[in-house]
């Protein structure tokens, strides 16, 4: 029972950080249809943006060190995703091929560009001391970092469920992915709500870069690729469009392959992730939230 | 037609692929009433309505009450009076009723709810049912609703609304368009020649992507000869 609360809590806190990945991705394909192979970039230099800001005030408590890194991460995330739409991605709108380029080739110069900047290597984050102290639930020592990702995640996800549900931001944002062309020919700039949902998407994938960090006690320059291609498994599981269907999705991808890296073998879980999409591609080609696109 | 139009369309063309689909198409459309857009299937009549409101990309020139429209984006177009209502209606399906009107609200346009729900009573007591769940008659309500809500739109660009609809439906839609007509120019694409004689007063005739008529309805549908030569031999005694 020990072992399997703490599979299912690490798995939940995997999970956690697929979904602020994952449900930006959602949202930028599900308005904009931009596949953003970029996303992993945002995560990333937020990272290190959050990790850099947290060495400025060495003499600061770890607490405000810590509150900083989050804060500038999400800045940066969310400022770095806005220039990338309105710099890069703007200009090829309907230009798919173009789009996919342009968000790879920026992805690749990102990592290169923090390689060179801050070394290959992964780099110490140190988070406040009670973080690495472990909680007991279910008699599991869970850590508490895991918990702080979900904690999070859970927050995000009820504010991205009130902005879709009750603002009129949020309205214009479920119409877009149902229809585009119909949401403008209502008199609606569709323009500032692809900004706001790609800079949106740029916050959260800046959060889960700062929470990663905070999860696995580094900042790494290849940490967020990797991430991302477990959450485009998240984004299409989970139905193209919908965060809900991200945040069940991602649960089910990291405890999955939580548990089956921990019961199979190292590696299996992850093979499993890929097996699962592909059984929900031939199943429910819509995802579990069912959208047909 | 004397007095300038509120609709002017001059050398109109669309390429959807490779394929010309609108030939220089000008038309005018006058101030009130509804001006229909007739013509055989595919001769460019949704693809006419679309290049007005630059859903599509054209060359040519639209104007709207003497401004010229055909440079600006798509909202902005609407946001000078112009209205849309699509023929597969494009609401919103997983939002609800109300939330498919709320969107279609303009900020400083004075908003028509009165004459949309005297028009549509059902609307209300299915405000929050998803559109996507309703029947097609009540998705047209919803469309049409959409256009006719605020209160600063000059002309409705409507398409085919009683297109798969029952005859009981189609008179209660014919008799919302009468209505709309008080409020705003229309110009309506319709296919059931009798239903667009009922309603329109001037026409304008497509064939093969070029206009092929214009003038009165009545001279159109009046004459066999002349309304099997624009309208197909169908046409001649469908009134």
């Amino acid at each position: 029972m020990t072992t399997v609360a703490l599979l299912l809590i690490t798995g939940l806190g995997l999970g956690a950080l697929y979904f602020l990945i994952a449900a930006g991705l959602s949202l930028i394909w599900g308005l904009m249809r931009v596949l953003n192979f970029a996303h992993g970039a945002f995560f990333t230099v937020a990272a290190y943006g959050g990790w850099t800001a947290a060495r400025l005030l060495p003499g600061a408590s770890p607490e405000l060190r810590w509150a900083l890194a989050v804060v500038v991460a999400i800045v940066v995330g969310g400022a770095f995703a806005a220039l990338t739409e309105v710099l890069l991605i703007r200009p090829l709108y309907a230009r798919h091929v173009g789009q996919v380029l342009v968000t790879v080739g920026l992805a690749l110069a990102t990592i290169s560009l923090v390689q060179g900047g801050f070394g290959s290597d992964p780099q110490t984050f140190v988070p406040p001391v009670w973080m690495t102290n472990t909680t007991s639930i279910l008699g599991a020592g869970i850590p508490n970092t895991r918990l702080v990702v979900i904690v999070f995640a859970a927050i995000v996800l009820a504010l991205l469920l009130f902005f879709l549900q009750r603002t009129r931001f949020g309205l214009i944002v479920r119409a877009g992915v149902e229809n585009r062309d119909m949401v403008q020919a209502l008199g609606i700039d569709v323009q500032r709500a692809f900004t706001l949902v790609f800079t949106i998407g740029g916050m959260a994938a800046g959060l889960a870069g700062i929470l990663a960090a905070t999860y696995y006690g580094t900042v790494d320059p290849l940490r967020g690729t990797s991430m991302l291609i477990f959450a485009f498994i998240v984004v299409i599981i989970g139905g193209l469009g919908s965060v809900t269907g991200s945040a069940v999705a991602a649960v089910v991808v990291g405890v999955l392959q939580q548990f089956l890296n921990f019961y199979a073998a190292a590696g299996v879980g992850d093979f499993s992730v890929v097996l699962l999409l592909a059984v929900v591609l031939l199943v429910r080609p819509g995802g579990f939230s069912g959208s047909s696109t | 037609m004397n007095a300038a139009p509120l609709l002017e369309v001059r050398d109109l063309n669309v390429y959807l692929g490779e394929s010309h689909v609108l030939q220089g198409v000008s038309f005018d459309v006058r101030q009130g009433g509804i001006t229909g857009l007739l013509g055989r299937n595919g001769v460019g009549k949704t693809t006419t309505l679309r290049g007005i409101l630059g859903l599509v990309t054209r060359t040519g020139r639209v104007a709207l009450g003497g401004e010229e429209t055909t440079g600006l984006a798509v909202h902005e177009i609407v946001r000078r009076g112009v209205a849309y209502v699509p023929e597969d209606r494009d609401v919103f399906a997983g939002l609800t009723v109300e939330e498919n009107l709320r969107l279609a609200e303009r900020p400083g346009s004075a908003l028509r709810y009165d004459l949309v729900y005297e028009l549509f009573p059902e609307l209300r007591q299915r405000a929050a049912q998803k559109a996507g769940t309703l029947s097609g008659g009540q998705q047209q309500m919803v469309a049409l609703a959409r256009a006719l809500l605020n209160g600063d739109n000059r002309i409705l660009l409507v398409d085919e609304p009683t297109k798969g609809l029952a005859p009981l439906v189609v008179r209660h839609v014919v008799e919302a368009l009468q209505r709309a007509a008080e409020v705003a120019t229309i110009l309506l694409v319709e296919q059931n020649l009798s239903v667009a004689h009922k309603l329109v007063r001037d026409v304008v005739v497509l064939d093969q992507g070029r206009v092929s008529f214009t003038g009165d309805v009545d001279q159109l549908m009046g004459d066999p000869e002349l309304a099997r030569r624009h309208l197909g031999l169908a046409a001649a005694g469908s009134h």
